[in-house]
């Protein structure tokens, strides 16, 4: 279709999906209704269609596949789209929370229900840009476009500090990757083209890879978010609404660990060595103190968010360990945090929606009159807490076993994080669903109904499924892996060889 | 061969001289008809201004200079020309509807809009001092009469007053930077005195480059010479603004960049530093000064600033693709600005006129389309991908980078999200707060203008090329 392939379809349908709802008129109850099964059939349609690109997809090889091309600002600067074993299952990723994300939003989303999931496909079309572009601009495009609807759902259909929230948020985000557009550029009068591909095998001076490297940095560093600038998720996360929190911690923050895997380490290798020391300090830190933060949250979702924090550190700490399990663990956790961060903020929604809290306090003893709930809430934190059995493990597992490779010591602290995880996810479970149930207000709290049953049922088979099955997501990246890093060692071998030879 | 008695060819200033031989007509129609003829004036006026667009796009593509050599006309003319038109056409268009309800329905306003006009096509296409001069008097003149043109108004007046005599001074400064530039090279043609600067120049030159640049700054309302901004666009009546903002903005970059590419091409170095600190300090002063403001025309005042300086960021840079970087970026501009006074124009219940940040509260949910416009201007202003917005810093931060100008471009781009904050605070104001009343249905040509600059901005991302490469080729005929 005039030259369009698949992955532009699916850049497309959330948007076409978007524009329906933008027609139906009115706010009567069939006009919401409407808009809802609009958008959870978009979104499904778009997952289907994801599937389909799935399957002409080739795991064994290392290349862009499904690549199309297209005129755009200039002749060197191209509408460019292909998938490769690392941006393959963020797109799956995306498109399969994103049903999840609308069926979770189905009641609880009250006002200005047509605009909320405008907000939301618009949302997922950028988040599905991001992971598909082949051109620095493009990426960066859609990388900051999304910035508009995560703003604006956090600020309309937020809780109590949701203004504070979505503009630190906003800008927070904003100033980091301004400084990855000076970047861009940057590389563009370098290299003379933004095009990945041809800039994956550009040689960038040692010096100029530095200065490059560290505004990538600042701009991924805030989206991971990596300690000391996590501090907008926090806020971000507790104020928005619980869909909004899913892509937040499922997809959004995945965006950072991408783009070092996608951009630094393999444009920048020297760089990445020379800063190497600096990341693992920083994700120690991040994984160690953040845990202890979270070991002192009050608010459930807050919790989660600092867990998030910590687990984001396993990953760039496998990404800069530059070992094959490293990488391959960081990518594992990030597509398994997505899953289990997700699941667990849908759970706080399940008891949020009923009593309108996040308030740890405030529960006690669900187990009594939640028996469904108590198990997919367990299994859900015992994959945040890393337990064997659950893909927690694995992606935990593989970065540590990397950091090991490459340095004992930062693997000795991060393991100890893993020891904090459980503490505080099992005495935030222990404080909500055991104990014995007195409050009166839960007294006739009800258990999951049939929407909410559709909605976890799936993560918690995958979550399982994939912790002891890891095989078909790993092998989606080994051959990209091999590539990476085979690249990353010939690159520092010339520098090596050159400097023998300067000698 | 006497080329001074020869009869210069006018074929190139076909518009400009449509436009004045027009305006005289209509004055003579307003003088002899008196009042009821202000519909009548405005509807030629509007036709003349297409007229001259036309002869614009008529305009042969290759540089053609006419009248020794002090009008030129090329690609970079044309482009800026065509835009300055488009802000000209906006400006009658978003104000037939405002000004009878106002009750200030006159011809002269139309009339006077036309001779600001052929003053901004003139210093476009002007290629020595004098013919810049002149073209600048004419456009301010016209001006100064407009921003006063509510005149039973005190604030209007004030604007206007304030405005003139602001005014007179900086064009004393701007001829007498002139005189000293004329006194130490000989000559007042950009190509002459091009051909005397080269390398290390005197002090005499460097002052008059300083006063001649002072002058301009005023014009195009960059820090240190803004001062007038912010009460003029306060005060005049709200289409006067929304002309002032896009129009003359078109012409003063224009006007400024063929000054300092044509005229000083040798000595970039030496008035380098002058642009680049003019640059910083517009873009660092709309990004602080705006945070306070109450008033959204003053918002829009600094907001205008501040976009000064972006687009001066390309003209720093002194190369192709740093005027390929102005172009683009007052093209954008000029859409963007006049999107947001559109909005600004509908905010109207009965004979009050609504100018408050917090007159937008919850318009979200009383007149979505006009908070969705508004806010995509306004995240296109904070410079927030994929709207056009976006494509005009990228052209100028690209320029600078290339230039290596790696300063300027981060404390451009840090700016920019303090920028952002307060266009942040305006779609706050409209999607998070509670909605107060209804307004008034929108003016038909309000209406249309918003829809075409909406739809420019929005869907920009999409189509970018074209523009971008009209603006590359507008920008090498330059050098």
């Amino acid at each position: 279709m005039l030259g369009f392939g698949i992955l532009s379809g699916l850049l497309v349908l959330p948007l076409i999906g978007a524009a329906f709802i933008l027609t139906l008129r009115g706010d009567s109850e069939a006009a919401r209704s409407n808009a809802r099964w609009a958008a959870l059939a978009t979104t499904i349609v778009t997952f289907l269609l994801s599937l389909v690109a799935w399957s002409r997809f080739d795991a064994g090889s290392s290349a862009f596949q499904l690549v199309e091309t297209h005129g755009w600002l200039s002749e060197t600067i191209r509408f460019k789209l292909g998938v490769d074993g690392f941006s393959m299952p963020f797109v799956l990723l995306t498109t399969f929370l994103m049903p999840f994300c609308i069926l979770a939003s189905w009641e609880s989303i009250t006002h200005r229900v047509k605009e909320y999931f405008v907000a939301f496909l618009v949302l997922e079309t950028t988040m599905i840009g991001v992971f598909e572009a082949l051109d620095l601009v493009l990426f960066y495009l859609f990388f900051e476009a999304g910035l508009i609807p995560m703003f604006l759902i956090i600020g309309i259909w937020g809780g109590k500090r949701r203004i504070y929230a979505s503009f630190k948020f906003f800008l927070y985000t904003l100033l980091g990757s301004v400084l990855m557009l000076l970047a861009i550029m940057a590389m563009y009068w370098a290299a003379g083209t933004t095009d990945i591909p041809t800039l994956l095998t550009f040689k960038f001076g040692a010096q100029v890879q530095l200065w490059l490297w560290l505004a990538f940095f600042a701009s991924f560093a805030v989206k991971m978010p990596m300690w000391p600038v996590h501090t907008w998720l926090p806020d971000a996360h507790v104020e928005a609404p619980t869909a909004g929190s899913v892509i937040l911690a499922g997809i959004l923050l995945k965006m950072g660990g991408y783009g070092f895997i996608r951009v630094s380490l393999p444009m920048f290798p020297e760089a990445s060595q020379y800063f190497a020391p600096f990341v693992y300090a920083l994700s120690v830190i991040a994984i160690v103190y953040t845990s202890l933060v979270a070991l002192m949250q009050e608010d459930m979702k807050k919790l989660i968010a600092y867990s998030s924090v910590a687990h984001m550190g396993f990953v760039t700490m496998g990404i800069f360990s530059m070992t094959t399990q490293g990488v391959q663990g960081a990518m594992f956790q990030m597509v398994s945090h997505g899953l289990v961060s997700g699941a667990l903020f849908l759970c706080v929604g399940v008891v949020y929606d009923r009593m309108h809290t996040r308030e740890i306090k405030a529960y006690g003893g669900l187990v009594t009159r939640m028996p469904l709930y108590a198990v997919a809430f367990m299994i859900f934190t015992m994959a945040n807490v890393g337990l064997p059995g659950t893909s927690g493990f694995v992606g935990e597992f593989l970065t540590l076993m990397g950091a090991f490779r490459s340095n004992p010591w930062v693997s000795f602290f991060a393991s100890s994080g893993v020891i904090l995880s459980a503490a505080y996810a099992l005495w935030l479970y222990r404080r909500v669903v055991y104990g014995v149930l007195d409050k009166p207000a839960l007294q006739d709290i009800m258990d999951l109904n049939r929407r909410e049953i559709i909605t976890l049922a799936p993560l918690v088979l995958l979550v399982i499924y994939y912790g002891v099955q890891p095989g078909p997501i790993l092998d989606v990246f080994a051959a990209p892996t091999d590539a990476l890093l085979k690249s990353y060692e010939a690159a520092l071998a010339t520098v090596k060889t050159a400097a023998l030879v300067a000698h | 061969m006497n080329t001074v008695l020869a009869i210069p060819s006018f074929a190139p200033a076909l518009p400009e001289i449509i436009l004045a031989a027009g305006a005289l007509v209509l004055i003579l129609l307003g003088a002899l008809r008196g009042e009821k003829s202000a519909g009548t004036v405005s509807v030629i006026a509007l036709a003349l201004l297409v007229a001259a667009l036309v002869a614009v796009f008529m305009l042969p593509a290759e540089r053609v200079e006419t009248m020794s050599g002090s009008f030129v006309i090329d690609g970079f003319a044309k482009f800026m020309k065509t835009l300055t038109l488009l802000g000209s056409i906006a400006g009658i268009v978003l104000s037939s509807d405002f000004m009878r309800r106002e009750g200030i329905t006159r011809f002269e306003y139309p009339i006077l809009i036309v001779l600001a006009t052929i003053g901004m096509l003139m210093v476009i296409s002007a290629n020595d001092l004098i013919a810049l001069y002149l073209g600048v008097e004419l456009l301010s003149l016209a001006s100064y009469v407009i921003a006063a043109f509510d005149r039973d108004n005190v604030r209007s007046t004030e604007a206007g007053l304030k405005y003139f005599v602001l005014g007179s001074l900086s064009s004393g400064m701007l001829l007498y930077g002139a005189s000293l530039i004329y006194g130490f090279t000989g000559t007042v043609s950009f190509p002459g005195i091009a051909k005397v600067l080269t390398g290390e120049v005197g002090t005499g030159v460097i002052f008059g480059i300083v006063f001649v640049a002072a002058g301009v700054a005023f014009k195009i309302s960059a820090v240190p010479f803004h001062m007038w901004t912010p009460d003029v666009y306060e005060g005049s009546p709200t289409p006067v603004t929304a002309f002032f903002a896009a129009a003359p903005k078109m012409a003063g970059m224009a006007m400024t960049t063929r000054l300092f590419i044509e005229a000083f091409p040798g000595i970039t170095g030496q008035w380098q530093q002058i642009i680049v600190f003019i640059s910083l300090a517009s873009m660092a002063l709309g990004a602080f000064a705006a945070i306070g403001q109450r008033n959204i025309k003053r918002l829009m005042a600094y907001s205008s600033i501040a976009n000064v300086g972006y687009a001066l960021i390309g003209l720093a840079a002194g190369t192709a693709e740093g005027v390929q970087g102005v172009a683009i970026y007052m093209a954008i501009y000029l859409a963007m600005t006049l999107g947001a006074f559109a909005c600004i124009l509908s905010l109207r219940r009965g004979n009050v006129m609504f100018e408050n940040i917090s007159d937008l509260s919850g318009i979200a949910r009383t007149h979505p389309i006009i908070a969705f416009c508004l806010a995509m201007m306004m995240f296109s202003m904070a410079g927030i991908p994929p709207l056009a917005g976006f494509f005009a810093k990228f052209a100028v931060f690209n320029a600078a980078i290339k230039a290596n100008l790696v300063a300027l471009a981060v404390i451009g781009v840090i700016t920019s999200v303090v920028g952002a904050y307060y266009y942040l605070r305006i779609v706050k104001v409209m999607y998070f707060d509670e909605p107060g009343e209804r307004y008034d249905a929108m003016p038909a040509g309000v209406k249309l203008v918003l829809a075409v600059s909406s739809i420019f901005v929005v869907l920009f991302g999409l189509v970018p090329a074209p523009l971008v490469s009209v603006a590359g080729a507008a920008a090498r005929s330059l050098f």
